[in-house]
């Protein structure tokens, strides 16, 4: 069954199940994975960071808040912390004015490496940046991530 | 003050639907002058919508859509989107490139150019039409466009949304050139200070 994961949002699943996320523009979406136990999953990273208000109302949406979420359903599901890894995707640049300064793709990408690097979670592949929209899937009986975009074609990681 | 879109009051959103009906004529026009086509309308509609229902209601997370991203500022702040069906970008590049059936993904530079020009056009038409009603100085930003998927490209104006909840003005109005139906949208995001002007500025309420 594919598992649909929205905007600001996370699911964790296991085989045959896969994750799928439509559409990251600026935004990240990170897929964790135990090989082990072949626990898969996916968060749909919209911003950096959460303040005190948002942690509360939508912990989802924010890097900070929502990783370590996903690390714990994961952990619940049987995955080990320790054997956790990285294929995210994302992050690009939407558009090329000044109307995007705030660059939020790249800052959400850096939150995403920050908490990765801090959890010691190796990042094994990542199609990131530039300027245009990826939809990925994310397929816990292989680990691998697909990556669809509109103009670029298929790709696997 | 008004601390997100959804406490406008029902005057109020007949108000911004009647500024929208100016701004989108105006906007209509522009493009018809430029074309050298006739181009009509229907009479858009206005709604507060969050991102997802919008994504749902343009055609879902993957449809291919041009977009024309425009800052504003001056005496009222904030951004605008323009959402265009590719038919738009088809009949700009026939008119002036004198191609057919391109593949809007993949436009060279040239046709690219043409397109947001149009896009330009229509951009400020739509901002200086509102800018006229309200008597208010209103300068635009240089806008940019891109085409891709639909939730690719809402990632722009919702990560604005965090301060303000998580809908928007969502303007549906629908061109039609040559015969031709096109599904034309936009969203309107102004800063809620710049909003709170704005109503005062025209007599209403909260």
């Amino acid at each position: 069954m594919n598992i649909t994961i929205g905007i600001g949002d996370l699911k964790v699943c296991k085989p045959p199940d896969i994750l799928v996320t439509y559409a990251l523009g600026s935004c990240v979406g990170v897929c964790l994975y135990d090989m082990a136990t072949k626990v898969g999953g996916l968060s749909h990273i919209m911003l950096p960071e959460s303040n005190a208000d948002s942690r509360l109302k939508t912990p989802m949406r924010f890097a900070d808040s929502a990783l370590p979420m996903l690390v714990d359903q994961m952990v619940r599901m049987g995955a080990s912390r320790a054997r956790l890894t990285a294929k995210i995707a994302g992050g690009a640049t939407m558009f090329a004015t000044a109307s995007d300064k705030f660059n939020i793709g790249e800052r959400n990408l850096e939150a995403v490496r920050k908490f990765l690097r801090e959890n010691r979670i190796p990042i094994l592949a990542e199609d990131v940046g530039l300027d245009y929209g990826r939809t990925q899937f994310f397929y816990p009986e292989t680990g691998v991530m697909e990556i669809r975009a509109a103009a670029k074609g298929n790709k696997t990681f | 003050m008004y601390k997100n879109f959804e406490e406008l009051s029902p005057v109020a959103i007949d108000c911004l639907q009647e500024i929208g009906n100016i701004g989108s004529g105006n906007a209509v026009s522009s493009l018809s002058a430029m074309l050298g086509k006739p181009v009509t309308m229907h009479v858009p509609t206005i709604s507060v919508l969050d991102y997802q229902a919008i994504i749902d209601k343009v055609g879902g997370p993957e449809k291919i859509m041009t977009a024309i991203l425009v800052s504003f500022k001056g005496d009222i702040k904030g951004m605008m989107m323009f959402l265009l069906e590719n038919a738009f970008a088809q009949i700009v590049v026939n008119t002036f490139m004198g191609k057919d059936h391109i593949d809007v993904i993949k436009m060279d530079d040239a046709d690219s150019s043409a397109v947001k020009e149009m896009g330009n056009i229509m951009a400020g038409a739509y901002l200086s039409a509102l800018g006229a009603m309200a008597e208010f100085t209103i300068e635009m930003d240089p806008p940019s466009m891109t085409v891709d998927m639909m939730g690719a490209l809402m990632s722009a104006p919702m990560t604005t949304l965090t301060e303000v909840g998580d809908k928007v003005l969502f303007i549906d109005e629908g061109i039609k050139v040559d015969f031709v139906n096109i599904e034309s949208n936009i969203i309107l995001i102004p800063e809620m200070e710049s909003l709170e002007i704005l109503m005062k500025k025209l007599g209403v309420d909260k």
